[in-house]
């Protein structure tokens, strides 16, 4: 049978409103406030909390868990889910979002809801499967094959890793496009507060499904029943609109137009417009003591914790630093940024691994101010000074 | 229950308007598969709203496009998992999945065994040409020795994959091979596996002309049907001859292909299974409040 969504249960088993519990666990929380009812996993270190969380409870929730035989199996079966109506989802780490990358632009070129959390951990390769890492950074924007545009988020905290999960889901249900939460090893196995929302205020997007007459129904064109929206209605399998959903170029109709220059154009720049027309509402940052900064640090997830302090203990020096931390890093908010390159004189990027998110964070600056790379890699996160550091330097 | 008669009317029924005309070469076996698939399903009545088709990659897989449900074309060797989401979303869908050689028993192989091994609730429809066709005739895993292929052009010296023993050793509910040039036997045997609770796994041996048949000397379909005759024999014969016969005559069939059911039994299947899981833990639950009252 269907599942639908039983706000009382779900309660009832995630336990009390307060809790101190895992990053991975939060994550498990937020899919299933969200409306998760399907979750296909392989374990991975050190994201595997994050299905052993899901295999615990979504049977007494009324979804589903099924461990697959790898990632690729996983993403897979998560894209057949949300195609038979079920908001889906699974987690994983470096290696297996790598095996995931095919899929992952499969779920762009279909545009099918889903949402998948990275727990990073350090590479290339099997790296250090136990500690944490940002080196998946680009790898969520480029990874897979061809033009498409990305959504991810990066929780900084345990009740984000919550919060951005739910987010995720409503991206990703209001966009028809996969979504990330682009957490790590740190986070994912940080212990912390959480405080669960209320039923109240808890505000989920579902997909706009296809109503209208089946016969005047096109499936992969522009929303037929709202205005000037790139994002089209979404026929769930079973609901009789028999729609033929292919990776293939195709046309309005779902046909595969694979020799046809044209369509491939109309769809690609379609799939990618829906995003990049709301960039500006898909901006989502946090800004500590901006308004007289001449050295600002831009950051996100894990890296954003030590960076607070390096920037508390630069204010206390007398040094004019602030923070400008990214809570959704795809797409990159470029006007924030290029905003902030005009006021100070310096960005420094804090990042766990060798310079990501560096540069589009560079390109967006357009050469307004000097913007460097703070890297540290290695499964550890920075120390404060070690950021501190940067301040100083010349 | 049967409502059309002639192959027109079947067609007019289940075929996709707009999708003419198919990628598929003059002779190909792909067709008759769906239509076999197409009569099964019209003895059965299913509501063609509530079944659906998923597929990878590779000629086979482009079967969906063609039929009047909901489809999912998917990545190669993928489908399998897929699938599992789709009826995994809701139990009750009909999930029908067609693949080839390469993408079930090559690139799928892993999606295929644990599907198996699960027993989710699927039909597999393995159309098994001994060739990757749409990339233009390199070596598969089910090729049998000696067979010229472009990436294997002195003959393939790799020992054929048997799909349909794999998929009984994994315990599959329902395996059945055949020829496509048996017609009847195809449809009963479809009709089974689709009622069948759990896994079940159909492989049709069909002809690719153009890129098997061109480089192994069976140019045309009467050579490939010829083929199929030669080089197959009912399980039921089979075990006869190797229980009964003579040393030569068990020496001429030894490398046959059986073809027939390889099994039909009645395993639970994934879903059934969580059913009772999801029972089970509702009853240990209220029992735990009751004890706390």
């Amino acid at each position: 049978m269907k599942y639908k969504r039983d706000p009382k249960r779900i309660r009832q088993v995630l336990g009390k409103k307060v809790q101190f519990i895992l990053g991975d666990m939060a994550c498990v929380y937020g899919g299933l406030l969200a409306g998760c009812s399907f979750f296909g996993g392989y374990p991975i270190t050190p994201a595997s909390e994050v299905a052993e969380g899901m295999a615990r409870r979504l049977p007494r929730v009324g979804g589903t868990y099924i461990q697959m035989e790898d990632e690729i199996g996983s993403i897979a079966a998560v894209i057949g889910a949300a195609w038979g109506g079920a908001k889906s989802m699974t987690a994983t780490s470096g290696p297996g979002f790598s095996l995931m990358m095919e899929n992952y632009g499969f779920a762009a070129m279909t545009e099918t809801p889903c949402v998948i959390v990275n727990v990073q951990r350090t590479g290339p390769s099997t790296g250090q499967p136990t500690l944490g890492a940002q080196g998946d950074m680009m790898q969520a924007r480029w990874g897979t094959h061809g033009d498409f545009e990305a959504i991810a988020f990066a929780p900084s905290t345990v009740q984000e890793c919550m919060d951005f999960t739910i987010e995720a889901f409503n991206l990703s249900e209001k966009y028809r496009n996969p979504a990330l939460v682009m957490t790590d090893g740190e986070v994912g196995h940080l212990r912390e507060r959480i405080i669960i929302p209320e039923e109240k205020d808890l505000k989920l997007i579902d997909r706009v499904e296809a109503t209208i007459d089946k016969k005047k129904f096109i499936p992969f064109t522009n929303s037929q029943t709202r205005k000037n929206c790139k994002v089209p209605d979404f026929p769930t399998f079973g609901t009789g609109y028999r729609t033929y959903v292919t990776g293939l170029t195709h046309n309005e109709k779902g046909f595969p137009a694979t020799d046809k220059q044209p369509d491939h154009e109309r769809l690609v720049k379609r799939i990618t417009e829906k995003i990049i027309d709301d960039a500006d509402k898909l901006v989502s940052v946090e800004k500590f003591n901006l308004d007289d900064a001449e050295i600002a640090f831009v950051t996100y997830g894990a890296s954003a914790r030590p960076t607070e302090s390096a920037m508390e203990m630069g204010r206390k020096n007398g040094i004019k630093v602030g923070m400008l931390r990214l809570k959704i890093v795809w797409p990159v908010p470029e006007k924030e940024v290029h905003k902030l390159a005009k006021q100070v004189d310096k960005i420094i990027v804090p990042e766990m691994n060798l310079g990501q998110m560096v540069h589009p964070i560079r390109e967006a600056a357009n050469g307004n101010c000097e913007v460097i790379c703070a890297p540290k890699i290695g499964g550890e996160i920075h120390y404060p000074d070690e950021v501190y550091k940067y301040l100083e330097a010349k | 229950m049967v409502e059309v008669k002639t192959a027109e009317e079947l067609n007019k029924k289940f075929l996709r308007e707009g999708m003419w005309p198919t990628i598929f070469c003059n002779g190909c076996g792909h067709g008759v598969v769906l239509e076999y698939t197409f009569w099964a399903l019209e003895e059965l009545g299913w509501d063609m709203d509530k079944t659906m088709f998923a597929s990878g990659i590779g000629c086979s897989s482009r079967l969906p496009g063609y039929i009047n449900a909901d489809g999912l074309h998917t990545t190669h060797g993928r489908a399998i998992a897929f699938a599992t989401g789709i009826k995994a979303a809701d139990p009750d869908f009909n999930v029908i999945v067609f693949t080839g050689d390469g993408d079930c028993a090559g690139i799928g192989g892993n999606h295929f065994i644990h599907a198996a091994r699960r027993n989710i609730d699927m039909t597999v429809i393995m159309i098994n040409n001994f060739i990757y066709g749409m990339t233009g005739g390199q070596l598969a895993p089910t090729a049998p020795l000696g067979s010229i292929a472009t990436t294997a052009p002195y003959g393939n010296i790799e020992h054929p994959f048997d799909i349909c023993e794999l998929a009984k050793a994994l315990g599959a509910n329902y395996v059945a091979r055949w020829p496509v040039s048996h017609p009847y036997q195809p449809i009963k045997s479809i009709k089974e596996g689709l009622q069948k609770k759990g896994f079940s796994l159909l492989e049709f041996l069909a002809p690719c002309p153009t890129a098997y048949g061109r480089r192994n000397k069976l140019g045309d379909i009467k050579k490939h049907w010829a083929w199929y005759d030669d080089n197959t024999i009912l399980i039921e014969d089979y075990d006869k001859i190797m229980k009964y016969g003579s040393v030569k005559e068990k020496e001429e069939v030894k490398d046959k292909m059986q073809i027939g059911v390889f099994q039909d039994i009645q395993k639970p299947g994934f879903f059934e299974l969580y059913d009772q899981l999801m029972e089970r833990l509702k009853v240990e639950e209220n029992k735990k409040r009751e004890g706390k009252k």
